[in-house]
């Protein structure tokens, strides 16, 4: 069925779920005609329905939920600290951001989740790149150009939201990515050739066997539901993409899934559905996993990557640790296979790569902020 | 900057990175010390290269080498997987377009080369494969003039004539004589069923697969043993996105392998490792593999968004393609992705043992499969709960409760009462498939 791309006023319709109030807004998953208390209500039932069927929590866990200021960890962060309360999970929620010192980005996000942190009641904290690493994003990229940086943040970030967990004594940390964030995985990985990645990447709850459990409580919601959501309850986030994303790779299937959502919404669900149903042998070679011999990190080779990208910029080798070169001597016998390409898919939270979603398809609304 | 390359020496080094920043293929050949044959083809190093392969600068090929390169290709496939042993009889799918007349163009030339041999033997001891060619007319799913249609045939007529001796046969079957009726009453039935399709990419899919229905019928009633199409890498990268998209990933593996035995006649696909760039290539260097242009329509909907994106992708990287096949490659096939077991006495016991050691070995669980009644996709056990079978239409509900969940939405009826005349105008092997639906095949259990 060909969709429309603008959700129109409805007019005299009526919403299609309490069948009382005038219908406000038609729902990008479904296309249905809904009012917004319903809306609300349906939006943050599924999100309930997905963290009890995927036993997401228990209570007395603490819960980090990690916090860039944009739209999915803004809303996560509202509809968490909502549900625990209405369903009293018993959870303890803390929101724990990362700096990767990206100026005109970074530092203007960073006061949103300063805000949220007394809108929200929710005690935040914040680890830098700078404190951890002694690297600025800026710095790095002034070093390594705009090809490859998106690898070094995503792998940074990853080890920094542990530590920070760790820091802040938690059970696990939340992420908000949301299902067209999984569906673009899917095709990246596919793309990419990663096969060992595709087998992983559809889980809602990952590194079980690491320091840090996370999970994704967002997996089976919209994108544009999110923002749609967010819109409405006029939660205060922010919303520009990261400087440095336009050269991402992630870009091509992020067009494509925009094209396919238009033409068939339910097509990013089937998308993760493929994902989690291909057959992938169980006897295919996967990374053993060991740690890190110089920070201790969880790792499958010798150093982390981390450790490896770390040591490449301190010793003025931007290359090192991307593509399949070998390690840094053969001594040492580092080598990490994996093509860097493939690292950054990690941690997307951050890098949404989004251009200013209201524009999109608010066009009805008067919405620029 | 520095120069990263590990096999520069300095001066070499200087003068390759000022090469880099203004691209001449010329001087850059002449810079690279070690490739000194740029103007050479680089197989025969004998003869101007024409024409470059998907490795770009690095693959360029005369004419013969780049011909002798992708029917290796070819010869290497249908050895490995079996696919063509003496005693078939082949039945090639022929569309027009380039892919299928470089399939037909090679299956013909090893059937020649086979006949050589037979003629030149004494003793007569290996017989030569029968090829046949099938094309279907899908004209009357179009607006074309009746002429534009039997121009093409005539041609295609003319080309199969061309590739003889050895002579084939040449089916031309118009799409609607799926339906075991005949001639008028089957184009209204199939207009109908087009019809009662509202999904666009339904309505394509829905007409592939009556495609595969209607070419196992000919080739069953013709005594055919394998059915040979001409799907390329291209193809197969496009189906695996599609696929992935309409939440087929179950059983995309199924489909995408050399070769596929689920129904009566096995499915090859021998021109699978070949990108359509170079198939493209081949039809326009070399004057006698004319293709027949059909103007079909572009794919709309999911199929045609895929298609660009594909494309785009390959602007960008041109080994992308084969990247996604070989990725998808990796996905475990299903116990029917192999040439069922020779037990045929003409058949010499080398061949036998030949295609025991090197088809798929079967992989874990030989269990039966279900399979949805309309696209033959294998189901995912859990995906279909047995309590579902006892619902709905009591006339059917094998069919509706069988179908896979990507026919559920895009080809069935979304409104129940309308599935009653739905199903009375599908065609009669996809409900009998209903009717056996998880009985599966136990032939292959041997």
């Amino acid at each position: 069925m060909e969709a429309d791309s603008k959700p129109k006023k409805s007019g005299a319709r009526l919403c299609c779920v309490c069948n009382q109030n005038r219908a406000a807004l038609k729902r990008p998953k479904t296309l249905e005609q809904i009012c917004r208390e319903c809306f609300y209500a349906v939006f943050e039932e599924e999100i309930h329905q997905v963290i009890l069927e995927n036993q997401l929590f228990k209570p007395g866990d603490r819960i980090a939920i990690g916090a860039s200021g944009g739209k999915d960890s803004t809303v996560l962060a509202y509809v968490l600290s909502e549900l625990n309360r209405r369903h009293n999970y018993g959870l303890d929620l803390f929101l724990l951001s990362v700096d990767e010192g990206i100026t005109g980005y970074r530092d203007d996000s960073l006061e949103t989740v300063k805000r949220n942190e007394l809108q929200y009641g929710l005690p935040l904290k914040i680890v830098s790149y700078k404190d951890l690493y002694g690297w600025t994003m800026d710095e790095i990229v002034k070093m390594i150009g705009l090809k490859n940086n998106c690898t070094f943040c995503g792998v940074f970030r990853r080890q920094a939201l542990d530590r920070g967990a760790a820091l802040l004594k938690v059970d696990k940390v939340a992420t908000g990515h949301n299902a067209d964030d999984i569906a673009e995985t899917v095709l990246l990985n596919i793309l990419r050739g990663d096969i060992a990645r595709l087998s992983r990447c559809t889980s809602i709850i990952t590194g079980e066997d690491g320091p840090i459990p996370r999970c994704k409580p967002f997996k089976c919601t919209y994108e544009k539901e999110i923002v749609m959501y967010a819109y409405f309850k006029k939660l205060d986030y922010f919303s520009t993409e990261c400087i440095y994303s336009p050269n991402a790779y992630r870009g091509f299937a992020r067009e494509f899934i925009k094209d396919l959502e238009r033409i068939r919404p339910r097509a990013i669900l089937d998308i993760i559905k493929s994902g989690e149903d291909f057959r992938i042998s169980t006897t295919t070679k996967m990374p053993e996993q060991g740690t890190c011999e110089r920070c201790g990190y969880i790792s499958s080779q010798k150093w982390c990557k981390a450790c490896v990208l770390l040591e490449g910029l301190n010793r003025g080798l931007p290359k090192l640790g991307i593509g399949r070169t070998q390690g840094l001597n053969s001594d040492a016998k580092i080598s990490n296979g994996m093509v860097i390409q493939e690292e950054s898919v990690q941690g997307q939270l951050f890098c949404t790569n989004q251009v200013n979603p209201e524009d999109q398809f608010f066009g009805f609304y008067i919405c620029k902020k | 900057m520095a120069c990263n390359s590990s096999t520069c020496n300095s001066s070499g080094c200087y003068k390759g990175y000022e090469e880099e920043e203004q691209p001449k293929p010329n001087t850059k050949a002449a810079v690279n010390g070690g490739n000194s044959c740029q103007n050479l083809c680089v197989k025969c190093k004998v003869n101007e290269p024409v024409c470059c392969g998907i490795g770009g600068e690095n693959s360029r090929f005369c004419k013969d080498c780049f011909k002798n390169n992708l029917y290796g290709k070819f010869k290497q496939a249908v050895t490995y997987n079996a696919m063509i042993t003496p005693p078939d009889k082949v039945l090639v799918a022929f569309s027009g377009g380039p892919s299928s007349r470089v399939v037909l163009q090679f299956v013909h030339e090893m059937q020649y080369k086979a006949q050589k041999n037979y003629d030149a033997n004494k003793d007569k001891s290996l017989p030569v494969f029968g090829v046949g060619v099938a094309f279907i007319d899908e004209s009357s799913t179009h607006s074309f003039t009746s002429l534009h249609i039997e121009k093409a045939i005539e041609d295609i007529r003319l080309i199969v004539s061309n590739l003889a001796p050895p002579s084939k046969e040449l089916f031309v079957v118009p799409i609607e004589s799926i339906f075991s009726s005949d001639g008028i009453d089957g184009k209204e039935r199939l207009k109908e069923l087009l019809d009662a399709v509202s999904d666009v990419t339904g309505k394509e899919d829905l007409l592939i697969r009556l495609r595969i229905l209607l070419l196992q019928k000919i080739a069953s009633e013709n005594g055919y043993t394998r059915i040979v199409l001409g799907t390329c890498t291209s193809r197969i990268a496009c189906h695996v996105i599609s696929a992935t998209v309409k939440g087929q990933g179950y059983s995309l593996s199924a489909d995408i392998q050399y070769v596929d035995s689920r129904w009566e006649i096995p499915v090859v696909l021998p021109l699978r490792d070949c990108p359509a760039q170079e198939l493209n290539t081949l039809c326009s260097l070399d004057g006698s593999l004319k293709i027949v242009e059909l103007l079909n329509g572009p794919c709309s909907g999911i199929n045609g968004l895929v298609s660009s994106f594909v494309k785009v992708l390959q602007e960008e990287n041109p080994s992308r393609e084969c990247t996604i096949v070989r990725t998808a490659g990796k996905l475990t096939p299903f116990h029917f992705n192999r040439v069922p077991e020779i037990h045929d006495s003409n058949v010499p016991s080398a061949t036998r043992r030949h295609q025991k050691r090197y088809t798929l070995k079967p992989n874990g669980s030989l269990s039966s499969d279900s399979f949805c009644p309309i696209c033959s996709s294998p189901l995912k056990k859990s995906n279909f709960p047995s309590s579902l079978r006892s619902h709905g239409n009591q006339q059917n509900p094998d069919l509706i409760a069988s179908a896979c969940s990507s026919c559920q939405f895009q080809i069935l009826p979304k409104d129940p009462s309308l599935m009653e005349e739905f199903l009375s105008v599908l065609p009669q092997q996809m409900i009998t498939k209903a009717k056996h639906g998880d009985q599966g095949d136990f032939s292959l259990l041997r």
